[in-house]
């Protein structure tokens, strides 16, 4: 099968700072992978990288084999078929959160107005906050606010899912309610590319873990054997770090 | 219900009230009352002393017999009127193009890149130049100016070159409070609305601007008030507008009660908005923020 992103290369440089020097990377259809790193290692970018928002310096990038690094892509396009959750939420303040879940289906997709009220509906019953739908996101804790989030995420249907960070802004009693959203989607069958602080959660959710350091890929695995019996001593000594 | 202190785990009964609260509720009542009836007072003080500044002035009976004269009055109000008419049509066609334009113009002034610059450098000029010349001034360019090209054979009608200058120089000022609004949408709201697939105008058009207008509306009305009394200013080109209409009966009558006239009816035709703006911003700040006690 084709994997939905292949990351090749990827050479990403800010001034003299060279964030990342060569990623490959691919992500298979329904897998879920996680970056962790130091910060500053190039999470962000990568991610950012991905999904058009920062312009890579050599290499390429295929979404579902197709050349989206090429001039010639379209940009807006690209990014309708990528779902990305920030770690400050960004919800617009303006609309209700019924709004926010429906806006990219009635100005990027163009879906009529009933079966985009009837998909963010249905959207918001699944993450619990059908209750909160005519309400302005301001009303909301972070919590519900990084939920309704994914929601508006993943209401087109990404072919690709990218979350950085979403809970390194909440408080610890909100991360729960988030996790155990980002794990069901993992069950439903999304392909993820996420970059986390939570150990414990890359532990649950990832088929995956990929660790940067110095912007290559320093070790990946699956998280028993990545995170248990890590194979280079940068990764050892990382998650000895983060771990205590 | 007397007081606050329960056994702990005893449900509260949510419809009684304790005295404590009950207490508190009465006082704030009583500082309202108390608050209320100071400002009618000294509102009806200020009235009196006004009142009777104005009637023991040596030029009273003058200033009344000339000035607010109920006869005049009464003889001026239809020709006033149908020139307000004229304002309001004005106006609203003005309003319009000010919209329009002065979007545009904030749009490209918000545009990031170097490849832009020649189109921002143009509307930076556009807006330093209207914002800096007098109405007045741009009146008599384009009233005058404009036909003297001699474009058409027919007479171009002074209402649209006042439009036209109306819109010139509003739109540069509308222009520069709606930059400031858009500067004031935090860019990840930008970043967000491209990550959905809103393509840059969508974004600007849907996610940017509602915000940015929220932010100044204040602004926004204040410049639209401004503009409801400047479109009186036509009245130099020959339009009979209101202030043109009072000209001439005041040329008529050697009596100034239709200016008042004209003035009161700019008033009263701003008013409202002035209300609606304040109601507006009360409602959206109720909507979209937990406002607490501050
Ligand atoms: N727009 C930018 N301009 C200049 N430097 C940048 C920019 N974005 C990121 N950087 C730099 O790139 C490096 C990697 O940043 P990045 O945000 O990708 O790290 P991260 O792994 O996500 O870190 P964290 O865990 O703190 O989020 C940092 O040194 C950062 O200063
Ligand atoms: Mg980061």
């Amino acid at each position: 099968m084709t994997p939905v992103l292949q990351l090749r290369g990827i050479v990403k440089s800010f001034g003299s700072n060279h964030v990342l020097r060569g990623i490959d990377l691919d992500v298979s259809p329904h897998e879920v992978v996680v970056l962790i790193g130091a910060s500053g290692s190039g999470k962000s970018t990568l991610l950012k990288t991905t999904n058009l928002l920062e312009r890579i310096d050599d290499g390429q990038i295929l979404l579902a084999g197709d050349d989206i690094s090429d001039p010639r892509a379209d940009v807006d396009a690209v990014r309708a078929r990528i779902g990305v959750v920030f770690q400050h939420y960004n919800l617009f303040p303006h609309l209700t959160v019924l709004d926010n879940v429906t806006l990219a289906l009635r100005r990027v997709h163009k879906l009529a107005r009933q079966e985009c009220q009837e998909r963010g509906l249905a959207l918001l019953g699944r993450i619990g906050l059908a209750g909160q739908a005519r309400d302005y996101p301001d009303r909301l804790s972070g919590g519900q606010q990084q939920r309704v989030a994914i929601a508006r995420a993943i209401a087109p249907d990404p072919e690709l899912l990218l979350l950085d960070e979403i809970t390194s802004a909440l408080d610890p009693q909100l991360v729960g309610e988030v996790l155990d959203l980002v794990a069901e989607l993992k069950q439903s069958g999304s392909t993820i590319l996420m970059a986390t602080h939570e150990i414990g959660f890359a532990r649950r959710v990832a088929d995956r873990i990929v660790f940067l350091k110095d912007g290559t890929i320093c070790e990946q695995g699956p998280p028993s054997q990545l995170l248990d019996s890590p194979g280079r001593a940068e990764t050892a000594e990382f998650l000895s770090r983060v771990l205590h | 219900m007397t007081g606050p202190s329960r056994h702990p785990g005893e449900r509260r009964d949510l419809g009684a009230v304790s005295d404590l609260e009950l207490g508190r509720r009465a006082y704030r009542r009583r500082q309202a009352a108390r608050s209320i009836g100071i400002s009618l007072l000294s509102t009806v003080v200020f009235a009196v002393v006004i009142g009777v500044v104005l009637v023991n002035s040596p030029g009273w009976q003058v200033t009344r017999d000339t000035f607010f004269n109920p006869e005049y009055f009464r003889q001026a109000l239809p020709a006033v009127w149908q020139g307000l008419l004229l304002n309001i049509r004005v106006l609203a066609v003005a309003v319009v193009g000010v919209a329009v334009v002065a979007v545009a113009i904030a749009g490209i002034r918000s545009l990031k890149g170097p490849v832009f610059f020649p189109l921002r450098f143009l509307a930076a000029a556009y807006t330093d130049l209207f914002r800096g010349m007098p109405f007045l001034i741009v009146l008599y360019l384009i009233g005058f100016g404009i036909p003297a090209l001699g474009l058409t054979d027919q007479v171009i009608p002074v209402t649209l070159l006042g439009t036209i200058a109306l819109v010139l120089t509003y739109s540069s000022y509308v222009a520069e409070v709606l930059r400031a609004g858009i500067e004031a949408v935090h860019p990840s709201q930008r970043l967000a609305a491209r990550s959905l697939g809103l393509s840059h105008y969508a974004s600007l058009r849907l996610v940017v601007l509602p915000q940015a207008v929220r932010k100044v509306t204040p602004a926004l009305m204040n410049d639209f008030v401004s503009m409801q009394k400047d479109v009186g200013l036509i009245s130099v080109l020959g339009a009979v507008d209101a202030v043109r209409a009072a000209q001439i009966q005041v040329a008529q009558t050697y009596n100034y009660t239709p200016y008042v006239v004209a003035g009161l009816l700019f008033v009263a035709l701003s008013w409202p908005f002035i209300r609606l703006t304040d109601w507006l911003t009360a409602r959206q700040q109720r909507r979209e923020q937990i406002g607490g006690l501050v």
